[in-house]
């Protein structure tokens, strides 16, 4: 698996490049579950090993909403790689994730 | 039975206009074009809640970040960061740019709902502004999302039980771009800014407010170092207090035509001439005598500055100096076109409340119609009209006449308005002018229907009695010529008696000594007759004697 992940991101630099999400999410609402188990298939998939991911409940980290500029959810961040992006929604658009992430399709 | 209860919003004019304010609990919509005055609205909201009220607020800036907020706020005075600090405000920036975001399915705005009721809840706030909120709308793209959220959003804040209101750019054809007025649909209000004539003019307008009475008319507003004023001068009603105390005009004379006491207070009084005729003169005594009585004036004048007026009274013994230093008298010139007309009423009434006058003079009217049309000056001063004589202040407007037509109807048309009319009229005869004055009318009070000659010398202002003589009205020299003349001939009347008188003492006096000769004659008279009685007598008794002696000497 690891193999066909280098051979994916073989003509790109960042292919070692380690992935530090955060998603957003408002407990069990279905939004939040479903982004969670689309974005969890998506790393599994594409960037196995590659990547941490932290979920954050905003219901229990209220304070964070203002500092992280949260708007709509749930959202997700990508920390690094910079470029910092945003992606919201329940990630079930897997191109548009992708894409987001600046992860290479096959 | 329930009424719909409100909140102030500590705007001045605005909670006269709304009975009370805006409805509590409940979510407004403010919309408007660009720079029409809707973040201020708010953010004057906001804050007089927090400082008069008592009502924490919560700001959230879609547009403007925070830091820039607050430095705009405060050219008003108010200090934000201050207010934040004493957790009485909280001003919350929301930054988004679609760009940045990638939309990857289903989302709501829990977000935002959580950021705010986070907000709300550690302030405990009862106010929340959220300015502009249709920015959502270009950070993001989902509009059935969106609007299925904002309408979520304003039920929330309901169920919040705060008051909010929620900001929106005027749109084309709806009230705001995105049609905002369908979810928030308790409270609407309209702000515009108008240009006509090149001058501009706020105009607040509630469109709407379910359940309370509300004004409907269009009202000006002023945007001003402090803050917004609304301000509803309207003229709907005529149940004014009324009074019978008396003000003296400052020209004895003049007080004596007016039923003996001068104008009454409250009243409105309008001094019509031609140019020159001493109108600004009148208005300036008029004023130096309230001051002397320890009254606050203000003048408004749109046509000579301050320095001129109190330099020119102090050429007729007029001295207004010493009441601008006792701080008894305020000037206010402007030139009318500073401001459309609307505006100069605003600033006029706001003046007024703030220094609270017993008198203004408006000098003179007649400029304010390059700035609108007749029947607008017309209802701006009914307007002004009104609402001094609900605050019982004495008014007194000047007004040009440009022509001496015979109709001596003002330009204004308001001589109908006002309590008293003056009018100051060229006379012109044998080559000179005279100002005559007359009082056309003086509502409820024995006017003079007399012509009275209106002098204005070095002294101050005087009213003189006209010649009326076989010829008619005489004034200035004419009138000095023909008390000449009568002295003249008093005088050589005087003189004729006393020379009859000195005659008829001569010719006494020739009678008496006339007749103290006839005396002293008919005297020598008497006594010549005597003597020769006496010497008849004599004779007869000798003669008698010597007879006796004769025939004794014959007996002999």
């Amino acid at each position: 698996m690891s193999e066909a992940l280098q051979h994916y991101g073989g003509e790109h630099e960042e292919e070692d490049e380690h992935y530090v999400l955060r998603l957003f999410i408002t407990g069990a609402s279905m939004n939040s579950i479903r982004a969670v188990i689309n974005l969890k298939e998506i790393c599994e998939k594409y960037i196995k090993d590659r990547y941490t991911l932290e979920i954050v409940d905003v219901h229990q980290e209220k304070w964070r909403a203002e500092k992280e500029q949260l708007i709509a959810l749930p959202l997700l961040i990508k920390i690094s790689p910079v470029p910092e992006r945003r992606l919201i929604g329940d990630m079930s658009d897997t191109e548009k994730v992708l894409r987001g992430l600046g992860i290479p399709q096959n | 039975m329930k009424v719909l209860q409100k909140t102030p919003t500590g705007i001045r004019g605005l909670d006269e206009i709304t009975a009370g304010g805006l409805p509590m609990g409940r979510p407004t919509l403010i919309c408007g074009a660009a720079g029409s005055g809707k973040t201020l609205f708010s953010m004057e909201f906001l804050v007089h809640g927090a400082k008069k009220y008592n009502e924490p607020g919560v700001f959230v800036a879609f547009e403007e970040k925070s830091e820039e907020l607050a430095i705009n706020v405060a050219s008003l005075g108010y200090d934000l960061n201050q207010l934040q600090e004493d957790k009485l405000i909280k001003l919350d920036h929301v930054h988004i740019v679609r760009s940045e975001i990638e939309e990857t399915g289903e989302y709501n705005l829990d977000g935002l709902f959580i950021r705010l009721g986070y907000a709300i809840d550690s302030l405990g706030a009862k106010r929340v502004v959220l300015d502009t909120i249709e920015s959502l709308f270009s950070g993001l793209t989902n509009q059935a999302i969106l609007r299925a959220e904002l309408r979520r959003l304003f039920e929330w804040l309901k169920e919040k039980k705060v008051t909010a209101i929620i900001t929106g750019e005027r749109g084309a054809e709806t009230l705001t771009r995105q049609g905002l007025e369908e979810y928030v649909s308790d409270c609407v209000i309209l702000l515009d800014h108008r240009v006509e004539n090149k001058i501009s003019t706020r105009i607040l307008r509630i469109v709407k407010y379910r359940g309370s009475v509300h004004g409907t008319n269009e009202y000006p507003f002023l945007i001003d170092e402090e803050g917004i004023s609304v301000l509803p001068v309207t003229s709907l009603r005529l149940d004014h207090q009324v009074s019978s105390l008396r003000v003296s005009s400052g020209i004895p004379a003049l007080d004596k035509m007016l039923g003996g006491e001068g104008f009454f207070k409250g009243g409105s009084i309008l001094v019509s001439g031609t140019a020159g005729t001493g109108k600004t003169s009148i208005a300036g005594s008029f004023i130096n005598e309230a001051c002397k009585n320890g009254k606050r004036c203000i003048y408004f004048a749109f046509e000579e500055s301050p320095q001129q007026i109190v330099r020119n009274m102090h050429s007729i013994n007029v001295n207004l100096q010493e009441h601008l230093d006792t701080g008894l008298l305020q000037f206010s010139a402007s030139r009318p076109t500073l401001n459309g007309l609307e505006m100069h009423l605003l600033s006029i009434t706001k003046m007024v409340d703030k220094f609270k006058p017993d008198i203004i003079v408006l000098d003179p009217i007649t400029n304010l119609i390059t700035v609108g049309t007749a029947s607008e000056v017309k209802s701006l001063l009914t307007r002004l009209i009104d609402y001094l004589q609900a605050a019982q202040i004495t008014v007194m407007f000047t007004a040009l006449a440009y022509n001496d037509n015979k109709t001596e109807q003002t330009d204004e048309g308001i001589s109908s308005l006002v309590d008293a009319w003056l009018l100051v009229r060229d006379i012109e005869l044998n080559g000179e002018r005279n100002r005559g004055l007359y009082v056309m009318k003086s509502r409820g009070m024995k006017h003079s229907n007399q012509v009275r000659e209106f002098v204005i010398s070095d002294e101050g202002l005087k009213l003189v009695e006209v010649f009326l003589g076989p010829e008619g009205v005489l004034t200035g020299s004419a009138r000095e010529t023909q008390l000449l003349l009568e002295k003249t001939s008093v005088a050589l009347r005087d003189h004729a008696v006393t020379r009859k008188d000195r005659e008829i003492e001569r010719k006494r006096l020739v009678l008496e000594s006339k007749i103290s000769s006839l005396k002293e004659e008919f005297e020598s008279l008497q006594d010549e007759l005597n003597k020769s009685y006496i010497e008849d007598d004599l004779k007869k008794n000798i003669m008698e004697d010597n007879r006796r002696q004769m025939t004794q000497k014959r007996d002999e």
